[in-house]
């Protein structure tokens, strides 16, 4: 049953779950950015604050309205919450009788992950193909995965980067949360319908100020869902991948080799790139040492280095694996796409390099490909 | 789809710890086979892994020093034998292990050789170089079942005679195999073949159409051996082949080891050429 909440109600939820002990991540404004960072209230959340997305471009915007998730998708994702940046693995101690493995204390902070775009939650779907396949899963996250309290949030204002439309994973969530808030404003209205998605989710409605959403309520609530999926900055033709995946030597992968520069940008700020390096490094104290897994890219020589050198020795083949594996092998894989249409990638290159863009002229055959390499197929909001 | 379709996997994995935490062994055995390489039979401190296949491998690990991707050379009873050449830093410091000293492992990975795939029809083993490590264990366990295999023919290629790994196992195997070794770059006392391994595939005695071939060496090695018995009659997906790359977890989660749409730790190490060849020449890098 959808309720509706208040300003207040919403405030109150945020306060409710730090009662519970959990660390509230929301999105938020650092640094002339909107991110998911730790709050503290409902008053910490982006309150008239939009942003201008597009290829090696981001800019905050002032709305002139309170309205709270009048952003698109944050520029950073969640991941690092659930595979964080950096995992402590093991600790040992090397002496004559042995070597002592000690395991890293398992408990983290609980948290809640409040205000997550339905192209996130799909990320997070993805990452558990990953992470909790039944051969190997990975303890710590399928602990912080099902510990995280997830307040889903439908989106109302697509960025220019945006194409979850394209890839069905948004622009409303409909599953994988506990509790979905959407926002509405109009008229000088402002409420949130909430849906709640598990017991927990009931349970902390049910302790909030709310009201039965009217038949006016959800019409409002799908006419702002109907208007995001025609306001999508970016679209992706379904037909699109395996066509420019039959394209391996395509002029284009030259192209886009030619404006790579291999930072490794896009990987980063991904939602569903999960690609790590295994450190291990000695301490200062003789005989002890730590094992790290550390996020890593594909953009590296490292990466895919055996003895003798990399594999992929140039941009035009990192940047084609990068490419083919988001958006064609990942089917194979995990029955899946691994891009969820979330446009992070697009905002973060510094040469804005656009994979709608891309993988568009990929799918034409070479021959047609001569258009100037920049074009986007972006259309104006 | 899935594309573990014909191969088991198993991830070994210690009570809880997690697949990331390796297993305490010690070395009771060290043996420099070459300059370069050595071979080290390791025995569990307490609980032991799951017991490999042929053609699956292991992860050793050195506290501090790092973790590479090793293949099963053979079991000892319940001890595991590895075989490790010095490439670099990894290898280096394993390389030096001395009987008495401690490593991790974890293990087994991947997909092994299968050999059950191959009863009942002839088997053809083609070995370069360090290939011959992962082909041991399977030419082994070939003699120790010879009756439910018909024509069994291994061919070795190695740089030298100097270089040739294992020369004794080689010797026994030549007692009830039909064994070929073939050099680049002979001695004065060479008695052999010199050349490369594609030119003794043709003398084998094996029916290219009734068996499999299990396939190891440098991969252009393994591309010209795959083709060379392609080109004699025997369908691609019967031409199993062993691939290295990059691996830092071995369970499918660092993301390095991929080669298109596979994961070579977990749906390698050993794969049908007609999976790999179409990807292989997609990707030419
Ligand atoms: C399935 C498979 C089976 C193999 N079987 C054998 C075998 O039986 N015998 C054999 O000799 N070789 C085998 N190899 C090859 C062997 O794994 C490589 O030669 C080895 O990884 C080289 O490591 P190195 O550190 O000595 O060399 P380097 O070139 O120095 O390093 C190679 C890689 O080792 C890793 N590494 C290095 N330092 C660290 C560190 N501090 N922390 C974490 N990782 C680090 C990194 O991934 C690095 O890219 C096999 C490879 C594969 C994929
Ligand atoms: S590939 Fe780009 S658009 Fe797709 S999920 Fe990753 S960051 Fe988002
Ligand atoms: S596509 Fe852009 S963000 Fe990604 S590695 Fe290339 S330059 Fe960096
Ligand atoms: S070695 Fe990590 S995914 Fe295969």
């Amino acid at each position: 049953m959808t309720r509706v909440v208040d300003t207040a109600g919403l405030d109150e939820i945020v306060r409710l779950l730090r009662a519970a002990g959990r660390t509230v991540i929301a999105p938020t404004v650092r640094d002339g950015t909107i991110v998911p960072a730790e709050i503290e209230s409902g008053a910490e959340l982006p309150i008239g604050w939009t942003e201008d997305q597009n290829g090696g471009y981001y800019r905050l915007a002032a709305t002139d309205t309170p309205e709270r998730f009048a952003f698109s998708s944050p520029s950073d994702s969640w991941k690092r919450y659930l595979h964080p940046p950096r995992t402590l693995l093991v600790r040992t101690r090397s002496t004559e009788a042995g070597i002592d493995v000690e395991l890293p204390d398992p408990s983290a902070p609980s948290v809640a992950l409040f205000g997550v775009r339905s192209c996130d939650l799909a990320a997070m779907h993805v990452l558990d193909q990953v992470f909790l396949d039944d051969a190997a899963t990975d303890p710590g996250y399928a602990a912080r995965r099902a510990d995280a309290f997830i307040v889903a949030a439908g989106c109302a204002h697509p960025g220019n980067t945006c194409f979850c439309a394209s890839m069905q994973t948004g622009p409303t969530p409909n599953a994988g949360y506990d509790l979905a808030v959407a926002e509405l404003y109009d008229n000088g209205q402002h409420r949130f319908l909430i849906d709640s998605g598990s017991d927990r989710g009931a349970n902390l409605l049910a302790e909030v100020d709310s009201r039965p959403a009217t038949e006016a309520d959800t019409a409002a609530a799908a006419a702002a869902h109907d208007n995001a999926v025609q306001h999508m900055g970016r679209t992706l033709s379904p037909s699109d991948p395996p066509a420019a995946a039959a394209h391996t030597d395509h002029p284009r992968w030259d192209d886009v080799a030619e404006r790579c520069l291999a930072c490794g940008n896009c990987t980063m700020v991904c939602p569903t790139c999960f690609c790590s390096s295994t450190q291990d490094s000695s301490g200062l104290i003789p005989g002890e040492a730590e094992r790290w897994r550390v996020w890593d890219s594909c953009f590296t020589a490292d990466f895919s280095s055996v003895h003798g050198g990399p594999v992929r020795s140039t941009t035009r083949s990192r940047y084609r694996q990068w490419l083919l594996h988001k958006l064609v092998t990942w089917h194979d894989q995990f029955g899946m796409s691994g891009c969820v249409g979330c446009g992070r990638c697009i905002t973060a290159c510094p040469v804005g390099i656009d994979l709608t863009a891309e993988i568009a002229a990929l799918a034409r055959s070479g021959s047609e490909s001569g258009e100037a390499p920049n074009t986007t197929n972006a259309t104006v909001t | 789809m899935t594309l573990h379709e014909d191969h088991a996997v198993s991830i070994g994995s210690t009570d809880g710890a997690g697949p990331m935490v390796p297993v305490i062994h010690r070395v009771v055995a060290a043996t420099a086979d070459l300059d370069d390489t050595t071979t080290l039979t390791v025995r569990p401190v307490d609980n032991a892994l799951p017991r490999p296949q042929p053609g699956q491998f292991n992860m050793l690990w050195l506290p501090g020093i790092g973790e590479v991707p090793i293949s099963l050379a053979g079991l000892d009873g319940d001890d595991l034998v590895h075989t490790i050449r010095n490439v670099g830093a990894v290898t280096d410091a394993l390389c030096s292990l001395q009987v008495g000293d401690f490593l991790g492992v974890r293990g087994p990975f991947g997909a092994g050789w299968n050999l059950a795939r191959a009863r009942g029809r002839d088997v053809l083993v083609v070995a370069g170089g360090l290939g011959i490590v992962p082909l041991g264990p399977l030419v082994d366990e070939l003699i120790s079942d010879r009756a439910n295999f018909g024509q069994v023919s291994v061919v070795i290629g190695n740089r030298s005679p100097d270089t040739l790994l294992y020369p004794e196992r080689v010797k026994s195997w030549a007692e009830s195999l039909e064994v070929e070794v073939t050099v680049d770059v002979a001695s004065p006392d060479w008695t052999g073949h010199v050349g490369v391994v594609t030119e003794l595939l043709t003398a084998v005695n094996t029916d290219p159409a009734n068996q499999i071939a299990f396939v190891c060496g440098p991969e252009v090695m393994m591309r010209f051996a795959a083709e060379a018995v392609i080109d004699r009659g025997t369908p691609a997906e019967n031409v199993l082949v062993s691939l290295e790359r990059n691996m830092h977890c071995a369970i499918g989660h660092c993301g390095r080891c991929q080669l298109g749409p596979m994961f070579i730790c977990k749906d390698g190490p050993v794969l049908p050429w007609s999976r790999v060849d179409p990807v292989l020449k997609a990707r030419s890098r």
